[in-house]
């Protein structure tokens, strides 16, 4: 029977079988969260009302015989980066509080067009700056897993979603790791597809080179089928690829490797990785040499520079993007006593609107972008971008995709690093070169360190536009790790449940 | 690399358009420190022959056709305005006395 435990296929295929509705799918999702989130704190909005009407409209279509997208009635979350017209929208952000934008995103139109039911907005890391939604003004979002550790960011509060059954799929954003990390964080899949790939039009601009949008899913094949309704050219985004979407849905359902050559990067195993994490990974290689693929080792002697390139890099973009929150045309505004002139109101509303993290990293950036101090910082940045990419080029003549662990331990206890932005920035260190050069990656779930019975996420990368290639990597090692385990990892979670 | 001072941090604040109390001066003059020790390590391995990369797309002139299309009525794009007069956004003076 269809549940808040199916995964999104399954739910897609029971409405289309009309075995239910998607009122009934959306309600059960609406009372889980109801039930659970206030332990999860995974939502900042829940859209009750305007879900169930969306739910109606796709199951009155549904009635009169309209063909319908493949995800049409399957219940979503979205995080609250993404505009999202007549719903309050505010990144985390005491800066956006109340804001309610007059526009969808296009990936929150293109949802709505292919009748996905949005729940509601999930919390997340201030500006998306955050590897713990720490940061975030709203609150601190739990582990499904253990409600004393963070669930990763900072797409933190989807990825618990997801997790915690109160929707099947969502939306994050990822500029450094912000979807991979939260989704090994927790034992779900996420994507970074392609830069490009996935319109930024109406996403809250954190790190305008290196943000995308994309989908987490509890499966290989539910992010596909998310990942194919959210991809494609807008002209309303000047860097969106003009070329066809990767054919990733038929990717996860391949299930076959043979041939395929899967380098592991060097520099990204071994030590400075927690051991239950090595042995999660290196089982998952073993079991991808039995489906057939062959391994390569690859060096990338350069990316032990990128994330203090990416340090650099991202405030910089950030104190330049974020210039925007100004207090004249919409969000926050204090101090306007009529004495005040407006390079005062405008001090005195970003003082009280953002977050120290935010602040460090405006700070940071206008520092790293200044006369005198550009080239040193900002300048040699950009040239390990360079390097960066060049380490992938070179490892891509040898390999079809590259894996390695997508984060260095499980994950941490809420408060372990917040006082300490250097080790809070390292949780990120595998994650950050996929963004610098601007392909994909997929973070898989692989399984459960044996010290502390938290999951492990694989990361798959392939090069710009063959997101595919990851989806086909993940699809077939999800199906060996299923027949090895017997049951997905996620159903053995605690039951955080408590209305039985 | 000369270190941080309190008043640098004070001045990027002033520049950044972001008031910051005594107590976060201090502290901020002391992280950034810290995280520039960090990443300061870029600059092992930025030598003069390597080109920067500033985005990872190499585009330009991203043209579309100039058409008129629906957008936001005047009342939607004032909307979030946290203040307005006679349609139009209504800001603090920007030019001292009037």
């Amino acid at each position: 029977m269809t549940n808040i435990h199916s995964t999104a296929a399954e739910m897609a295929s029971a409405l289309s079988k009309k075995e239910i509705t998607s009122v009934e799918l959306t309600k059960a999702h609406l009372d889980r969260i109801a039930d659970v989130d206030g332990k999860l704190h995974a939502f900042l909005y829940v859209d009750s009302e305007g879900a169930l009407v969306q739910a109606a409209e796709v199951d009155a279509k549904r009635a009169k015989g309209e063909s319908l997208s493949p995800l049409a009635g399957v219940p979503i979350a979205v995080k609250d980066i993404l505009a999202q017209k007549g719903i309050p929208t505010t990144a985390g952000s005491k800066i956006l509080e109340g804001w309610r934008p007059p526009y969808d995103s296009t990936v929150v139109a293109k949802l709505k067009a292919a009748g996905v039911v949005i729940l509601g907005k999930t919390n997340m890391d201030e500006f998306a700056m955050g590897s713990s939604t720490e940061n975030s003004a709203y609150g601190t979002t739990q582990n499904p897993w253990d409600l004393t550790r963070t669930p990763g960011g900072s797409s933190g509060g989807s990825a618990a979603a997801v997790a915690g059954f109160e929707a099947p799929l969502a939306i994050g954003t990822d500029t450094g790791g912000s979807i991979r990390q939260p989704a090994a964080l927790t034992g779900i899949v996420g994507v970074k597809p392609t830069y490009g790939g996935v319109s930024r039009y109406g996403v809250i601009a954190y790190s305008s080179s290196l943000d995308q949008v994309g989908p987490f899913g509890r499966t290989v094949l539910d992010t596909a089928l998310l990942h194919e309704v959210i991809a494609g050219h807008d002209e309303r985004d000047s860097t969106s690829i003009n070329s066809p979407v990767p054919q990733v849905v038929a990717a996860a359902k391949r299930l076959d490797v043979k041939g395929m050559k899967i380098g592991v990067i060097k520099e990204l195993s071994g030590s400075g990785f927690q051991a239950g994490v090595s042995a999660r990974i290196n089982e998952s290689i073993e079991l991808l040499v039995a489906a057939g693929a062959e391994i390569v080792e690859v060096s990338c002697p350069n990316f032990e520079y990128a994330l203090a390139a990416y340090y650099l890099i991202a405030p910089s973009e950030a104190s330049s993007n974020l210039a925007r929150f100004d207090s004249m045309r919409y969000g926050l505004r204090v101090g306007d006593d009529g004495t005040k002139g407006a390079e005062e109101v405008m001090s005195a509303t970003r003082e009280a609107g953002f977050g120290k993290e935010v602040k460090r990293r405006i700070i940071l950036g206008t520092y790293a972008l200044s006369s005198g101090y550009y080239d040193a910082y900002y300048g040699s940045a950009q040239k390990v971008r360079t390097l960066v990419k060049r380490d992938f080029e070179n490892a891509f003549t040898k390999a079809d995709v590259l894996i390695s662990p997508v984060t260095p331990t499980t994950a941490f206890k809420i408060g372990e690093k917040s006082n300490d932005p250097v080790a809070m920035y390292l949780s990120d260190i595998a994650t950050i070169p996929v963004n610098m050069a601007g392909i994909g990656g997929m973070s898989l779930p692989v399984g459960l360190a044996e010290e502390d019975g938290l999951p492990v996420g694989l990361q798959i990368m392939a090069p710009l536009m063959q997101d595919d290639r990851f989806y086909r990597v993940g699809g077939t090692l999800e199906a060996a790790l299923l027949s090895k385990w017997g049951k997905p990892i996620l159903s053995t979670a605690p039951d955080l449940a408590v209305k039985k | 690399m000369a270190a941080i001072s309190r008043d640098d941090v004070a001045h990027l604040a002033k520049l950044a358009r972001v008031e910051m109390t005594p107590d976060e001066l201090d502290h901020m003059a002391v992280e950034l420190e810290q995280i520039l020790g960090a990443v300061k390590r870029v600059q092992e391995v930025a030598t003069a022959d390597i080109p920067p990369t500033s985005h990872p797309l190499s585009m330009s002139n991203i043209f579309r056709d100039d058409v008129v299309k629906p957008s936001l009525t005047n009342e939607e794009a004032l909307s979030g305005a946290p203040a307005k007069a006679e349609d139009r956004f209504k800001v603090p003076q920007i030019l001292g006395e009037e």
